[in-house]
Protein backbone atom coordinates (compact mmCIF):
# COMPACT_ATOMS: atom_id res chain seq x y z
CA UNK A 1 0.00 0.00 0.00
CA UNK A 2 1.34 3.41 -0.94
CA UNK A 3 1.71 5.86 1.89
CA UNK A 4 2.49 9.54 1.53
CA UNK A 5 3.36 12.19 4.08
CA UNK A 6 2.13 15.79 3.63
CA UNK A 7 5.70 16.65 2.52
CA UNK A 8 5.42 13.99 -0.22
CA UNK A 9 2.21 15.56 -1.52
CA UNK A 10 3.95 18.90 -1.51
CA UNK A 11 6.87 17.41 -3.43
CA UNK A 12 4.53 15.94 -6.06
CA UNK A 13 2.63 19.22 -6.35
CA UNK A 14 5.84 21.22 -6.57
CA UNK A 15 7.31 18.92 -9.20
CA UNK A 16 4.28 19.39 -11.43
CA UNK A 17 4.18 23.15 -10.77
CA UNK A 18 7.90 23.58 -11.54
CA UNK A 19 7.70 21.45 -14.70
CA UNK A 20 4.61 23.26 -16.02
CA UNK A 21 6.04 26.72 -15.27
CA UNK A 22 9.43 25.88 -16.82
CA UNK A 23 7.74 24.53 -19.96
CA UNK A 24 5.32 27.45 -20.37
CA UNK A 25 8.05 30.02 -19.79
CA UNK A 26 10.34 28.33 -22.34
CA UNK A 27 7.72 28.06 -25.08
CA UNK A 28 7.87 31.58 -26.61
CA UNK A 29 11.66 31.67 -26.69
CA UNK A 30 11.85 28.05 -27.83
CA UNK A 31 9.48 28.76 -30.72
CA UNK A 32 11.36 31.89 -31.75
CA UNK A 33 14.77 30.21 -31.61
CA UNK A 34 13.43 27.22 -33.55
CA UNK A 35 12.21 29.65 -36.22
CA UNK A 36 15.57 31.40 -36.36
CA UNK A 37 17.49 28.12 -36.57
CA UNK A 38 15.17 26.63 -39.19
CA UNK A 39 14.77 29.59 -41.51
CA UNK A 40 17.59 31.95 -40.67
CA UNK A 41 20.91 32.15 -42.46
CA UNK A 42 23.37 34.19 -40.46
CA UNK A 43 26.85 34.15 -39.04
CA UNK A 44 27.09 32.44 -35.70
CA UNK A 45 24.19 30.08 -36.40
CA UNK A 46 26.36 27.08 -35.57
CA UNK A 47 27.47 28.69 -32.31
CA UNK A 48 23.86 29.41 -31.35
CA UNK A 49 22.93 25.81 -32.13
CA UNK A 50 25.78 24.48 -30.01
CA UNK A 51 24.87 26.78 -27.12
CA UNK A 52 21.22 25.70 -27.18
CA UNK A 53 22.16 22.03 -27.27
CA UNK A 54 24.94 22.28 -24.70
CA UNK A 55 22.72 21.37 -21.70
CA UNK A 56 21.98 18.04 -23.44
CA UNK A 57 25.58 16.93 -22.99
CA UNK A 58 26.74 18.91 -19.94
CA UNK A 59 26.33 17.19 -16.56
CA UNK A 60 23.31 18.86 -14.90
CA UNK A 61 25.48 19.55 -11.85
CA UNK A 62 27.70 21.74 -14.02
CA UNK A 63 24.67 23.63 -15.27
CA UNK A 64 23.52 24.06 -11.67
CA UNK A 65 26.89 25.37 -10.66
CA UNK A 66 27.02 27.87 -13.54
CA UNK A 67 23.52 29.04 -12.64
CA UNK A 68 24.59 29.40 -9.01
CA UNK A 69 27.51 31.56 -10.07
CA UNK A 70 25.22 33.62 -12.25
CA UNK A 71 22.23 33.95 -9.94
CA UNK A 72 23.94 33.87 -6.55
CA UNK A 73 24.08 36.96 -4.37
CA UNK A 74 27.49 37.85 -5.74
CA UNK A 75 26.70 36.69 -9.24
CA UNK A 76 26.38 39.00 -12.21
CA UNK A 77 22.62 38.58 -12.58
CA UNK A 78 21.92 37.71 -8.94
CA UNK A 79 23.41 41.01 -7.75
CA UNK A 80 21.13 43.01 -10.02
CA UNK A 81 18.08 41.01 -8.98
CA UNK A 82 19.02 41.37 -5.33
CA UNK A 83 19.17 45.14 -5.79
CA UNK A 84 15.66 44.99 -7.26
CA UNK A 85 14.53 42.97 -4.23
CA UNK A 86 14.17 39.67 -6.11
CA UNK A 87 15.71 36.53 -4.70
CA UNK A 88 15.98 33.47 -6.90
CA UNK A 89 18.47 31.11 -5.30
CA UNK A 90 16.96 28.49 -2.96
CA UNK A 91 13.39 29.31 -4.01
CA UNK A 92 11.12 27.31 -6.31
CA UNK A 93 11.91 29.88 -9.03
CA UNK A 94 15.48 28.58 -9.09
CA UNK A 95 14.10 25.07 -9.63
CA UNK A 96 12.08 26.45 -12.57
CA UNK A 97 15.17 28.05 -14.10
CA UNK A 98 17.23 24.87 -13.65
CA UNK A 99 14.49 22.77 -15.29
CA UNK A 100 14.05 25.30 -18.07
CA UNK A 101 17.73 25.30 -18.99
CA UNK A 102 18.06 21.52 -18.91
CA UNK A 103 14.84 20.81 -20.85
CA UNK A 104 15.15 23.65 -23.38
CA UNK A 105 17.16 21.75 -26.05
CA UNK A 106 14.51 19.03 -26.16
CA UNK A 107 11.80 21.61 -26.75
CA UNK A 108 13.73 23.35 -29.51
CA UNK A 109 14.61 20.05 -31.21
CA UNK A 110 10.99 18.94 -31.33
CA UNK A 111 9.71 22.25 -32.67
CA UNK A 112 12.47 22.36 -35.29
CA UNK A 113 11.65 18.90 -36.57
CA UNK A 114 8.06 20.03 -37.05
CA UNK A 115 9.05 23.31 -38.70
CA UNK A 116 11.38 21.60 -41.12
CA UNK A 117 8.48 19.55 -42.47
CA UNK A 118 6.56 22.69 -43.45
CA UNK A 119 6.65 23.10 -47.22
CA UNK A 120 8.78 26.17 -48.00
CA UNK A 121 6.49 27.00 -50.90
CA UNK A 122 3.71 27.71 -48.38
CA UNK A 123 5.92 30.32 -46.81
CA UNK A 124 6.84 31.72 -50.21
CA UNK A 125 3.16 31.81 -51.19
CA UNK A 126 2.29 33.64 -48.01
CA UNK A 127 5.02 36.25 -48.58
CA UNK A 128 4.04 36.92 -52.20
CA UNK A 129 0.42 37.27 -51.06
CA UNK A 130 1.44 40.28 -48.99
CA UNK A 131 2.38 38.84 -45.60
CA UNK A 132 5.40 40.25 -43.77
CA UNK A 133 7.77 37.71 -42.22
CA UNK A 134 6.18 38.07 -38.78
CA UNK A 135 2.70 37.75 -40.32
CA UNK A 136 3.80 34.50 -42.01
CA UNK A 137 5.29 33.35 -38.70
CA UNK A 138 2.02 33.85 -36.86
CA UNK A 139 -0.52 32.86 -39.52
CA UNK A 140 1.30 29.99 -41.28
CA UNK A 141 4.29 28.66 -39.35
CA UNK A 142 2.74 28.77 -35.86
CA UNK A 143 -0.49 26.92 -36.74
CA UNK A 144 1.42 24.34 -38.78
CA UNK A 145 3.85 23.79 -35.88
CA UNK A 146 1.15 23.27 -33.25
CA UNK A 147 1.62 19.54 -33.00
CA UNK A 148 5.37 19.71 -32.74
CA UNK A 149 5.06 22.44 -30.12
CA UNK A 150 2.76 20.21 -28.08
CA UNK A 151 5.05 17.20 -28.53
CA UNK A 152 8.11 19.27 -27.53
CA UNK A 153 6.29 20.62 -24.51
CA UNK A 154 5.49 17.11 -23.29
CA UNK A 155 9.09 16.07 -23.72
CA UNK A 156 10.36 19.09 -21.86
CA UNK A 157 7.74 18.63 -19.13
CA UNK A 158 8.87 15.02 -18.66
CA UNK A 159 12.52 16.06 -18.52
CA UNK A 160 11.70 18.75 -15.96
CA UNK A 161 9.92 16.22 -13.74
CA UNK A 162 13.15 14.27 -13.49
CA UNK A 163 15.49 17.23 -13.00
CA UNK A 164 17.83 16.68 -10.05
CA UNK A 165 21.47 17.69 -10.47
CA UNK A 166 21.03 21.34 -11.41
CA UNK A 167 18.05 21.81 -9.10
CA UNK A 168 19.77 20.58 -5.92
CA UNK A 169 22.63 23.00 -6.44
CA UNK A 170 20.69 26.08 -7.35
CA UNK A 171 17.46 25.53 -5.37
CA UNK A 172 18.61 23.27 -2.55
CA UNK A 173 16.46 20.56 -1.02
CA UNK A 174 14.06 22.39 1.27
CA UNK A 175 10.87 20.39 2.01
CA UNK A 176 7.75 22.30 1.01
CA UNK A 177 9.81 25.00 -0.73
CA UNK A 178 12.12 23.47 -3.30
CA UNK A 179 11.89 19.75 -2.68
CA UNK A 180 10.61 18.07 -5.84
CA UNK A 181 10.02 14.29 -6.25
CA UNK A 182 13.62 13.38 -7.22
CA UNK A 183 15.01 15.40 -4.31
CA UNK A 184 12.57 13.81 -1.86
CA UNK A 185 13.54 10.34 -3.10
CA UNK A 186 17.20 11.27 -2.66
CA UNK A 187 16.52 12.29 0.92
CA UNK A 188 14.56 9.11 1.71
CA UNK A 189 17.27 6.99 0.13
CA UNK A 190 19.85 8.65 2.35
CA UNK A 191 17.91 8.04 5.57
CA UNK A 192 17.63 4.45 6.90
CA UNK A 193 14.17 2.86 7.20
CA UNK A 194 12.53 5.04 4.50
CA UNK A 195 12.66 2.54 1.67
CA UNK A 196 8.85 2.22 1.44
CA UNK A 197 8.45 6.00 1.22
CA UNK A 198 11.16 6.23 -1.43
CA UNK A 199 9.52 3.43 -3.40
CA UNK A 200 6.09 5.12 -3.25
CA UNK A 201 7.52 8.31 -4.71
CA UNK A 202 9.43 6.29 -7.30
CA UNK A 203 6.12 4.76 -8.39
CA UNK A 204 4.50 8.19 -8.67
CA UNK A 205 7.47 9.32 -10.72
CA UNK A 206 7.21 6.32 -13.04
CA UNK A 207 3.47 6.82 -13.46
CA UNK A 208 3.81 10.53 -14.27
CA UNK A 209 6.57 9.86 -16.78
CA UNK A 210 4.58 7.06 -18.41
CA UNK A 211 1.50 9.25 -18.86
CA UNK A 212 3.55 12.07 -20.32
CA UNK A 213 5.53 9.85 -22.67
CA UNK A 214 2.44 8.01 -23.90
CA UNK A 215 0.79 11.35 -24.68
CA UNK A 216 3.98 12.47 -26.41
CA UNK A 217 4.04 9.32 -28.56
CA UNK A 218 0.37 9.62 -29.50
CA UNK A 219 0.79 13.21 -30.60
CA UNK A 220 4.06 12.38 -32.35
CA UNK A 221 2.32 9.70 -34.42
CA UNK A 222 -0.46 12.06 -35.37
CA UNK A 223 2.24 14.48 -36.49
CA UNK A 224 3.81 11.89 -38.75
CA UNK A 225 0.43 10.95 -40.25
CA UNK A 226 -0.48 14.53 -41.00
CA UNK B 1 2.76 45.32 -68.12
CA UNK B 2 6.37 46.20 -68.76
CA UNK B 3 9.20 44.19 -67.29
CA UNK B 4 12.84 44.95 -67.72
CA UNK B 5 15.39 42.69 -66.11
CA UNK B 6 19.13 42.53 -66.21
CA UNK B 7 20.21 40.33 -63.36
CA UNK B 8 22.76 37.66 -62.51
CA UNK B 9 22.68 34.90 -59.94
CA UNK B 10 25.31 32.27 -59.27
CA UNK B 11 24.75 28.89 -57.61
CA UNK B 12 28.13 27.25 -57.20
CA UNK B 13 29.38 26.58 -60.74
CA UNK B 14 26.06 27.44 -62.32
CA UNK B 15 25.79 31.08 -63.39
CA UNK B 16 22.44 32.48 -64.48
CA UNK B 17 22.11 35.67 -66.44
CA UNK B 18 18.78 37.16 -67.44
CA UNK B 19 18.61 40.16 -69.71
CA UNK B 20 15.38 41.14 -71.43
CA UNK B 21 12.67 43.74 -71.61
CA UNK B 22 9.14 42.84 -72.56
CA UNK B 23 5.76 44.48 -72.56
CA UNK B 24 2.43 42.76 -73.07
CA UNK B 25 -0.41 41.16 -71.18
CA UNK B 26 0.32 37.48 -71.81
CA UNK B 27 4.00 36.69 -71.92
CA UNK B 28 5.45 33.20 -71.85
CA UNK B 29 8.76 31.96 -70.47
CA UNK B 30 9.62 28.73 -72.22
CA UNK B 31 12.40 26.33 -71.28
CA UNK B 32 13.28 22.77 -70.38
CA UNK B 33 13.48 21.60 -66.75
CA UNK B 34 16.57 22.96 -65.07
CA UNK B 35 16.91 25.82 -67.56
CA UNK B 36 16.54 28.44 -64.85
CA UNK B 37 12.85 29.32 -65.28
CA UNK B 38 12.00 28.86 -61.62
CA UNK B 39 15.01 30.93 -60.57
CA UNK B 40 13.70 33.68 -62.81
CA UNK B 41 10.28 33.41 -61.12
CA UNK B 42 11.92 33.57 -57.69
CA UNK B 43 13.96 36.61 -58.69
CA UNK B 44 10.93 38.46 -60.05
CA UNK B 45 8.75 37.62 -57.04
CA UNK B 46 11.47 38.71 -54.61
CA UNK B 47 11.97 35.22 -53.17
CA UNK B 48 15.50 34.92 -54.56
CA UNK B 49 17.87 37.82 -54.39
CA UNK B 50 20.07 38.23 -57.48
CA UNK B 51 23.77 38.82 -56.92
CA UNK B 52 23.64 41.92 -59.06
CA UNK B 53 21.52 43.74 -61.58
CA UNK B 54 18.37 45.77 -61.98
CA UNK B 55 14.73 44.80 -62.31
CA UNK B 56 11.85 47.12 -62.98
CA UNK B 57 8.14 46.54 -63.33
CA UNK B 58 5.92 49.13 -65.02
CA UNK B 59 8.68 51.70 -64.65
CA UNK B 60 9.17 51.11 -60.93
CA UNK B 61 12.53 49.75 -59.83
CA UNK B 62 11.93 46.68 -57.67
CA UNK B 63 15.54 45.60 -57.43
CA UNK B 64 18.80 47.38 -58.01
CA UNK B 65 22.14 46.26 -56.64
CA UNK B 66 23.75 49.61 -57.40
CA UNK B 67 20.98 51.70 -55.83
CA UNK B 68 20.59 49.15 -53.03
CA UNK B 69 16.90 48.65 -53.71
CA UNK B 70 15.26 45.32 -52.97
CA UNK B 71 11.53 45.56 -52.48
CA UNK B 72 10.44 42.58 -50.33
CA UNK B 73 7.99 40.07 -51.85
CA UNK B 74 5.06 41.28 -49.77
CA UNK B 75 5.33 44.77 -51.27
CA UNK B 76 5.96 43.85 -54.91
CA UNK B 77 2.36 42.95 -55.74
CA UNK B 78 3.58 40.06 -57.85
CA UNK B 79 1.75 36.87 -56.92
CA UNK B 80 2.66 33.35 -57.94
CA UNK B 81 0.63 30.30 -58.93
CA UNK B 82 3.10 27.53 -58.17
CA UNK B 83 3.48 24.13 -59.78
CA UNK B 84 1.92 22.56 -56.69
CA UNK B 85 -1.20 24.35 -55.44
CA UNK B 86 0.50 25.29 -52.09
CA UNK B 87 -2.80 25.92 -50.33
CA UNK B 88 -2.56 26.58 -46.61
CA UNK B 89 -3.69 23.23 -45.16
CA UNK B 90 -5.01 24.67 -41.91
CA UNK B 91 -7.35 27.13 -43.62
CA UNK B 92 -10.65 26.65 -45.45
CA UNK B 93 -10.99 27.34 -49.17
CA UNK B 94 -12.55 30.72 -48.39
CA UNK B 95 -9.79 31.72 -45.96
CA UNK B 96 -7.18 30.63 -48.49
CA UNK B 97 -8.83 32.75 -51.17
CA UNK B 98 -8.99 35.78 -48.89
CA UNK B 99 -5.44 35.46 -47.50
CA UNK B 100 -3.90 37.88 -49.98
CA UNK B 101 -7.05 39.99 -50.36
CA UNK B 102 -7.04 40.84 -46.64
CA UNK B 103 -3.43 41.92 -46.90
CA UNK B 104 -3.89 44.13 -49.95
CA UNK B 105 -4.39 47.87 -49.57
CA UNK B 106 -8.09 48.80 -49.73
CA UNK B 107 -7.45 51.40 -52.44
CA UNK B 108 -5.82 48.74 -54.63
CA UNK B 109 -8.66 46.27 -54.38
CA UNK B 110 -10.29 45.97 -57.76
CA UNK B 111 -11.22 42.30 -57.75
CA UNK B 112 -14.70 41.44 -56.59
CA UNK B 113 -14.74 38.28 -54.47
CA UNK B 114 -18.19 37.12 -55.59
CA UNK B 115 -17.35 37.63 -59.25
CA UNK B 116 -14.07 35.75 -58.97
CA UNK B 117 -15.79 32.86 -57.21
CA UNK B 118 -18.27 32.76 -60.07
CA UNK B 119 -15.62 32.92 -62.82
CA UNK B 120 -13.58 30.13 -61.24
CA UNK B 121 -16.68 28.12 -60.33
CA UNK B 122 -15.67 27.83 -56.67
CA UNK B 123 -19.03 28.52 -55.03
CA UNK B 124 -19.64 24.97 -53.83
CA UNK B 125 -16.14 24.65 -52.36
CA UNK B 126 -15.92 27.77 -50.19
CA UNK B 127 -16.55 26.24 -46.78
CA UNK B 128 -14.58 23.06 -47.43
CA UNK B 129 -11.12 22.21 -46.14
CA UNK B 130 -8.44 22.23 -48.82
CA UNK B 131 -7.31 18.65 -48.22
CA UNK B 132 -10.46 17.18 -49.73
CA UNK B 133 -10.24 18.94 -53.08
CA UNK B 134 -9.22 17.35 -56.37
CA UNK B 135 -6.02 18.47 -58.11
CA UNK B 136 -7.90 20.73 -60.54
CA UNK B 137 -10.00 22.29 -57.79
CA UNK B 138 -6.90 22.98 -55.71
CA UNK B 139 -5.19 24.72 -58.60
CA UNK B 140 -8.31 26.83 -59.26
CA UNK B 141 -8.31 27.93 -55.59
CA UNK B 142 -4.62 28.69 -55.84
CA UNK B 143 -5.23 30.79 -58.95
CA UNK B 144 -8.14 32.57 -57.28
CA UNK B 145 -6.04 33.30 -54.20
CA UNK B 146 -3.26 34.81 -56.30
CA UNK B 147 -5.72 36.96 -58.28
CA UNK B 148 -7.63 38.16 -55.21
CA UNK B 149 -4.43 39.60 -53.77
CA UNK B 150 -4.89 42.30 -56.45
CA UNK B 151 -1.46 41.88 -58.03
CA UNK B 152 -0.11 43.99 -60.85
CA UNK B 153 1.53 40.87 -62.27
CA UNK B 154 0.67 37.19 -61.96
CA UNK B 155 3.46 34.64 -62.31
CA UNK B 156 2.24 31.20 -63.32
CA UNK B 157 5.10 28.82 -62.67
CA UNK B 158 4.24 25.59 -64.51
CA UNK B 159 0.77 25.69 -62.94
CA UNK B 160 -0.48 22.75 -64.98
CA UNK B 161 2.41 20.34 -64.83
CA UNK B 162 1.02 18.55 -61.76
CA UNK B 163 -2.35 18.03 -63.45
CA UNK B 164 -3.33 15.25 -65.81
CA UNK B 165 -4.10 16.08 -69.43
CA UNK B 166 -7.86 16.33 -69.08
CA UNK B 167 -7.68 18.67 -66.10
CA UNK B 168 -4.95 20.68 -67.74
CA UNK B 169 -7.11 21.72 -70.64
CA UNK B 170 -10.09 22.31 -68.38
CA UNK B 171 -8.15 24.85 -66.34
CA UNK B 172 -6.67 26.81 -69.26
CA UNK B 173 -9.92 28.68 -70.01
CA UNK B 174 -10.13 29.65 -66.33
CA UNK B 175 -6.61 31.04 -66.38
CA UNK B 176 -7.22 33.05 -69.51
CA UNK B 177 -10.62 34.35 -68.50
CA UNK B 178 -9.42 35.43 -65.05
CA UNK B 179 -6.63 37.44 -66.61
CA UNK B 180 -8.90 38.96 -69.25
CA UNK B 181 -11.89 39.71 -67.03
CA UNK B 182 -9.91 41.23 -64.21
CA UNK B 183 -7.24 42.84 -66.36
CA UNK B 184 -4.25 41.16 -64.72
CA UNK B 185 -1.23 40.58 -66.93
CA UNK B 186 0.66 37.36 -66.49
CA UNK B 187 3.94 35.65 -67.14
CA UNK B 188 3.27 32.04 -68.00
CA UNK B 189 6.18 29.70 -67.34
CA UNK B 190 6.18 26.24 -68.90
CA UNK B 191 8.21 23.57 -70.65
CA UNK B 192 5.22 22.59 -72.77
CA UNK B 193 5.03 24.19 -76.18
CA UNK B 194 1.34 23.38 -76.51
CA UNK B 195 0.54 25.12 -73.20
CA UNK B 196 2.70 28.02 -74.28
CA UNK B 197 0.77 28.43 -77.54
CA UNK B 198 -2.54 28.37 -75.71
CA UNK B 199 -1.51 30.79 -72.97
CA UNK B 200 1.07 33.25 -74.31
CA UNK B 201 1.40 35.67 -77.18
CA UNK B 202 5.07 36.61 -76.84
CA UNK B 203 7.60 34.11 -75.59
CA UNK B 204 11.05 34.34 -74.09
CA UNK B 205 13.08 31.15 -74.38
CA UNK B 206 15.30 30.31 -71.41
CA UNK B 207 18.02 27.69 -71.54
CA UNK B 208 21.15 27.07 -69.53
CA UNK B 209 20.33 29.94 -67.18
CA UNK B 210 20.18 32.49 -70.00
CA UNK B 211 17.43 33.91 -72.14
CA UNK B 212 17.20 34.32 -75.90
CA UNK B 213 15.31 37.11 -77.63
CA UNK B 214 11.59 37.57 -77.87
CA UNK B 215 9.57 35.39 -80.22
CA UNK B 216 5.99 34.23 -80.60
CA UNK B 217 4.75 30.86 -79.43
CA UNK B 218 3.78 29.88 -82.98
CA UNK B 219 7.15 30.88 -84.41
CA UNK B 220 8.85 28.87 -81.70
CA UNK B 221 6.78 25.81 -82.60
CA UNK B 222 7.74 26.23 -86.27
CA UNK B 223 11.42 26.64 -85.44
CA UNK B 224 11.38 23.50 -83.34
CA UNK B 225 9.34 21.40 -85.76
CA UNK B 226 12.38 20.02 -87.58
CA UNK B 227 13.92 18.58 -84.45
CA UNK B 228 10.78 17.68 -82.56
CA UNK B 229 9.71 14.03 -82.31
CA UNK B 230 6.07 15.14 -82.38
CA UNK B 231 6.39 17.65 -85.21
CA UNK B 232 4.41 20.87 -85.28
CA UNK B 233 1.23 20.52 -83.27
CA UNK B 234 -1.76 22.10 -85.00
CA UNK B 235 -4.23 23.33 -82.40
CA UNK B 236 -7.67 23.23 -83.91
CA UNK B 237 -10.51 25.04 -82.18
CA UNK B 238 -13.74 23.78 -83.67
CA UNK B 239 -17.44 24.22 -83.01
CA UNK B 240 -20.86 22.72 -83.61
CA UNK B 241 -20.28 19.00 -84.11
CA UNK B 242 -22.54 16.97 -86.40
CA UNK B 243 -22.74 13.20 -85.97
CA UNK B 244 -22.23 11.18 -89.08
CA UNK B 245 -21.36 7.50 -89.61
CA UNK B 246 -19.99 7.11 -86.07
CA UNK B 247 -17.73 10.15 -86.49
CA UNK B 248 -18.05 13.80 -85.58
CA UNK B 249 -17.94 16.37 -88.35
CA UNK B 250 -16.78 19.90 -87.52
CA UNK B 251 -16.70 22.74 -89.98
CA UNK B 252 -13.19 23.96 -90.69
CA UNK B 253 -12.77 26.94 -92.99
CA UNK B 254 -14.60 26.04 -96.17
CA UNK B 255 -14.35 22.27 -95.44
CA UNK B 256 -15.40 19.76 -92.81
CA UNK B 257 -13.12 17.71 -90.56
CA UNK B 258 -14.16 14.17 -89.65
CA UNK B 259 -12.88 13.26 -86.21
CA UNK B 260 -13.35 10.03 -84.29
CA UNK B 261 -12.47 11.48 -80.85
CA UNK B 262 -15.20 14.14 -80.99
CA UNK B 263 -18.09 14.50 -78.56
CA UNK B 264 -21.35 16.35 -78.21
CA UNK B 265 -19.79 19.44 -76.59
CA UNK B 266 -20.44 22.62 -78.52
CA UNK B 267 -16.78 23.68 -78.61
CA UNK B 268 -13.72 21.49 -78.72
CA UNK B 269 -9.96 21.73 -79.05
CA UNK B 270 -8.01 19.10 -80.96
CA UNK B 271 -4.34 18.64 -81.64
CA UNK B 272 -3.05 17.29 -84.89
CA UNK B 273 0.61 16.67 -85.58
CA UNK B 274 2.10 18.00 -88.80
CA UNK B 275 3.44 14.46 -89.25
CA UNK B 276 -0.06 13.02 -89.52
CA UNK B 277 -0.91 14.94 -92.68
CA UNK B 278 -0.13 13.41 -96.08
CA UNK B 279 -0.10 15.72 -99.07
CA UNK B 280 -1.28 14.59 -102.53
CA UNK B 281 -1.02 16.44 -105.77
CA UNK B 282 -4.13 14.78 -107.21
CA UNK B 283 -7.31 13.41 -105.70
CA UNK B 284 -6.66 9.81 -104.59
CA UNK B 285 -9.50 7.59 -105.79
CA UNK B 286 -9.99 5.31 -102.83
CA UNK B 287 -8.40 5.83 -99.45
CA UNK B 288 -9.13 4.72 -95.89
CA UNK B 289 -8.46 8.14 -94.37
CA UNK B 290 -11.72 9.99 -93.76
CA UNK B 291 -10.40 13.48 -94.37
CA UNK B 292 -9.49 14.50 -97.89
CA UNK B 293 -9.25 18.24 -97.83
CA UNK B 294 -8.70 20.42 -100.85
CA UNK B 295 -6.47 23.30 -99.81
CA UNK B 296 -4.06 25.90 -101.06
CA UNK B 297 -0.45 26.29 -99.95
CA UNK B 298 -0.31 29.67 -98.21
CA UNK B 299 3.39 29.52 -97.47
CA UNK B 300 6.30 27.19 -96.84
CA UNK B 301 9.14 27.38 -94.31
CA UNK B 302 12.26 25.43 -93.54
CA UNK B 303 12.80 23.84 -90.13
CA UNK B 304 15.77 21.53 -89.71
CA UNK B 305 15.74 19.17 -92.70
CA UNK B 306 11.97 19.43 -93.13
CA UNK B 307 9.71 21.74 -95.03
CA UNK B 308 6.70 23.10 -93.21
CA UNK B 309 3.72 23.61 -95.51
CA UNK B 310 1.04 26.07 -94.43
CA UNK B 311 -2.27 24.85 -95.80
CA UNK B 312 -5.16 27.27 -96.16
CA UNK B 313 -8.75 26.08 -96.22
CA UNK B 314 -10.84 29.21 -96.50
CA UNK B 315 -9.82 31.35 -93.51
CA UNK B 316 -8.21 28.51 -91.56
CA UNK B 317 -4.60 27.36 -91.57
CA UNK B 318 -2.84 24.15 -90.63
CA UNK B 319 0.78 23.12 -90.96
CA UNK B 320 1.97 19.88 -92.55
CA UNK B 321 5.59 18.77 -92.75
CA UNK B 322 7.36 16.94 -95.53
CA UNK B 323 10.96 16.26 -96.41
CA UNK B 324 12.74 18.39 -98.95
CA UNK B 325 12.74 15.79 -101.74
CA UNK B 326 8.95 15.39 -101.44
CA UNK B 327 8.51 19.14 -101.68
CA UNK B 328 10.59 19.21 -104.86
CA UNK B 329 8.85 16.23 -106.41
CA UNK B 330 5.39 17.64 -105.81
CA UNK B 331 6.55 21.13 -106.75
CA UNK B 332 5.08 22.59 -103.59
CA UNK B 333 5.25 26.35 -103.33
CA UNK B 334 2.96 29.15 -102.22
CA UNK B 335 -0.23 28.97 -104.27
CA UNK B 336 -0.05 25.23 -105.06
CA UNK B 337 -3.36 23.38 -104.93
CA UNK B 338 -3.13 20.17 -102.87
CA UNK B 339 -5.16 17.52 -101.13
CA UNK B 340 -4.38 16.93 -97.45
CA UNK B 341 -5.10 13.40 -96.30
CA UNK B 342 -5.75 12.98 -92.55
CA UNK B 343 -7.06 9.95 -90.71
CA UNK B 344 -10.08 10.55 -88.48
CA UNK B 345 -8.17 8.95 -85.60
CA UNK B 346 -5.18 11.28 -85.93
CA UNK B 347 -6.89 14.08 -84.00
CA UNK B 348 -6.41 14.09 -80.25
CA UNK B 349 -8.93 15.90 -78.13
CA UNK B 350 -7.44 18.34 -75.62
CA UNK B 351 -10.47 19.93 -74.09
Amino acid sequence: MLTFTPADYEAIGLSVKVAITATLLSLPLGFLLSYILTYGAFRGKLLLEVLINLPLTLPPVVIGYILLLLLGRHGWLGGMLEAAGIRIIFTWKAAVIASAVVGFPLLVRSIRIGMETIDRQLIHASRTLGAHWYDTLITIILPLSTRSIIAGSFLMFARSLGEFGATIIVAGNIPGVTQTIPLAIYEYAASPGSEAMALSLCLVSVLLSLVVLVLHEVIGRKLVRS
Amino acid sequence: MEISIKAGKRYGDCAMEFDFAVSGERVGIFGESGSGKSTLVGILAGLIQPDRGEISLDGECIFSSTKRINIPPERRRITVVFQQPTLFPHLSVKSNLLYGFRRSLPEQRTIDFAKLVEVLNLDALLERGVNNLSGGEKQRVSLGRAVLANPRLLLMDEPMSALDDTLKFQIIPYMKSVSEQFGIPYLFISHSLVEMRLMAEQVIVVSGGRNAGLTTADQLARDRMGNSPVGYINLLKVKAPRRTDGLFAYSWGNQELFISAGNEQEEALFELSSKDIILCKRHPEAISARNLIACTVANTFVSGNRIGVELACGDKLMVAEIVESAAEELGIRAGSELFAVIKAVAFRRLG
